[in-house]
């Protein structure tokens, strides 16, 4: 098995502040790869960085394409990185405003991005998008409504169905269960595995709830000062902590 | 090739395979000291040089009073704890690996075909049924959810789970039938190495001689088993060999 995404030493650093020091690691099909760390140990910025929201100052980033070529993602120029990111990428964002159009219908949200990848038959983008209605568990007489009017964990499975409708082969996630309430993030994260084994995605989850990473991650990288500090499966991680900073984190979670 | 994150520091890259193939699997020399770093950095020595060889078709019991290691070696098979020196060989694919050495997705591998774990408690998926938890495994392999429930129901009929139960959460339901769920889980798959881990402790009589049964199967189907029981007729009865463990001094 080859992997699918491949970070190699990738730092970025502001003003004196190192974000990401020099994190490698190697994504492969069909695995979830939590993040874990307290706000500002740089794992937003690592998300963001693989993103190519914000400019590296060293490393590399390879991915390998569906047709079996590796892209070096640094070495991309803008239009193809766009073209990439739209057909074979998804990015989930915490609030689900940033990554709906508010504005526009919920099957609008859905439809516009499968026209994005060249789809025109409106028929067909309207089964499509009933489809994955259902499959986010959102009835389908909510099609023709604005999200604006939807509560929090349903724009935000609205969101899921916008960015998994094409297909995406890997999907950056940033705190996707973050400002909802329990229940919801219960039913959001059974989801989510669903997905995840039925489209053999590939996911970089950040997050800071252990209880997210123990259910979805199959491995779990630890940061702390822009360092991956521990990395391993998430069980290995989570039931035999070795850094104290890890330590720390586990002992602190009230739910094992 | 570009270095990815190295797995266990601690453990021996230079170890050679070992040449028979009569057994399952080959632990060596196994150490594992927990540091407590926000505890004053106390150390806890728990393994110091553990060994031990399971042929197919065996079951090894592992013995000793509480906190003496049996737990923290059956874990540390299951790469669930990271030793800090020694080789734990699988004769995976028909070929040894060592555990400590495997990159994470390896691990993954080897653990989706060649050892399984029924570990004491279940962990519970809000809002998952019973029956799809337990037929993961199935699915994680290619079958489809249809043929893996199939395998799962029967399973559970073994086990006398009530058939109401099987599409309700598990959250609410009581040890004991979790308990079945996750010898389901772990039965369904045919891994040439199974780890029990008191895989009786919250059964009834009845139960416990359905576990026993499915045991005996594995076992004459040439899996290789290694157990903690604290039941001493269920470890007389399935077990060949015992290893006693004995509590390290805490200098």
């Amino acid at each position: 098995m080859e992997p699918l995404l491949t970070i190699d030493q990738l730092s970025k650093t502001y003003g004196r502040i190192r974000a990401c020091d020099r994190i490698s690691f190697a994504l492969y099909p069909g695995q979830v790869l939590g993040i874990i760390g307290e706000s500002g140990s740089g794992k937003t910025t690592l998300l963001r960085a693989i993103a190519g929201a914000i400019a590296l100052d060293s490393g590399q980033l390879f991915y390998r394409r569906q047709m079996g070529d590796v892209l070096s993602l640094t070495q991309l120029s803008e239009p193809r990185r766009r073209i990439l990111m739209r057909s074979e990428w998804g990015f989930v964002r915490q609030n689900p405003r940033d990554g709906l159009r508010m504005n526009v219908t919920a099957g609008a949200n859905i439809g516009e991005r499968l026209m994005d990848i060249g789809q025109r038959h409106y028929g067909n983008i309207r089964t499509e998008a009933a489809q994955w209605l259902a499959q986010v568990e959102i009835g389908e007489e909510r099609m023709d409504q604005l999200p604006i009017h939807f509560s929090g964990g349903m724009q935000q499975r609205l969101q899921l169905a916008r960015v998994l409708v094409t297909k995406p082969r890997l999907v950056l996630m940033d705190e996707p269960t973050g400002g909802l309430d329990v229940s919801v993030q219960a039913r959001l994260l059974d989801l989510m595995r669903s997905l995840v084994r039925r489209f053999q995605l590939s996911v970089v989850l950040v997050t800071h709830d252990i209880g997210v990473v123990r259910l979805l991650a199959h491995r779990l990288m630890v940061m702390q000062n822009g360092q991956v500090i521990e990395a391993g499966l998430t069980d290995q991680v989570l039931d035999d902590p070795h850094h104290p900073y890890t330590q720390q984190l586990v002992s602190a979670t009230l739910t094992p | 090739m570009m270095q990815i994150e190295t797995h266990y520091p601690g453990a021996n890259a230079s170890v050679a395979p070992p040449r028979d193939r009569s057994h399952r699997l080959i632990a060596q020399d196994l150490h594992k000291t927990f540091v407590l770093h926000n505890q004053g950095g106390i150390r806890l020595p728990v393994l110091a040089g553990i060994s031990l060889s399971v042929k197919p078709g065996e079951c090894v019991a592992l013995a000793g009073i509480s906190g003496s290691g049996k737990s923290t070696f059956l874990r540390s098979l299951y790469g669930n704890y990271r030793i800090d020196q020694g080789a734990i060989w699988l004769l995976h694919n028909n070929q040894w690996v060592n555990l400590p050495q495997l990159v994470p997705h390896e691990l993954i591998e080897v653990r989706k075909t060649t050892i399984g774990y029924v570990s004491q408690f279940l962990r519970v998926i809000p809002r998952v049924p019973a029956l799809t938890i337990a037929a993961e495994p199935l699915m994680e392999l290619g079958q489809s959810q249809a043929e893996a429930e199939a395998v799962i129901k029967s399973l559970f009929e073994q086990l006398n789970l009530p058939a109401r139960l099987w599409d309700l959460s598990p959250t609410t339901f009581s040890g004991g039938e979790k308990q079945r769920i996750n010898i389901a889980r772990a039965f369904s798959v045919n891994y040439p190495i199974l780890l029990l881990d008191e895989p009786t402790a919250s059964l009834d009589a009845t139960n416990r001689e359905v576990v026993i049964k499915l045991i005996e199967d594995r076992k004459s189907q040439g899996c290789a088993l290694i157990g903690i029981f604290h039941d001493d007729e269920v470890r007389s009865r399935v077990c060949n060999r015992i290893l006693t463990f004995t509590p390290l001094s805490h200098a």
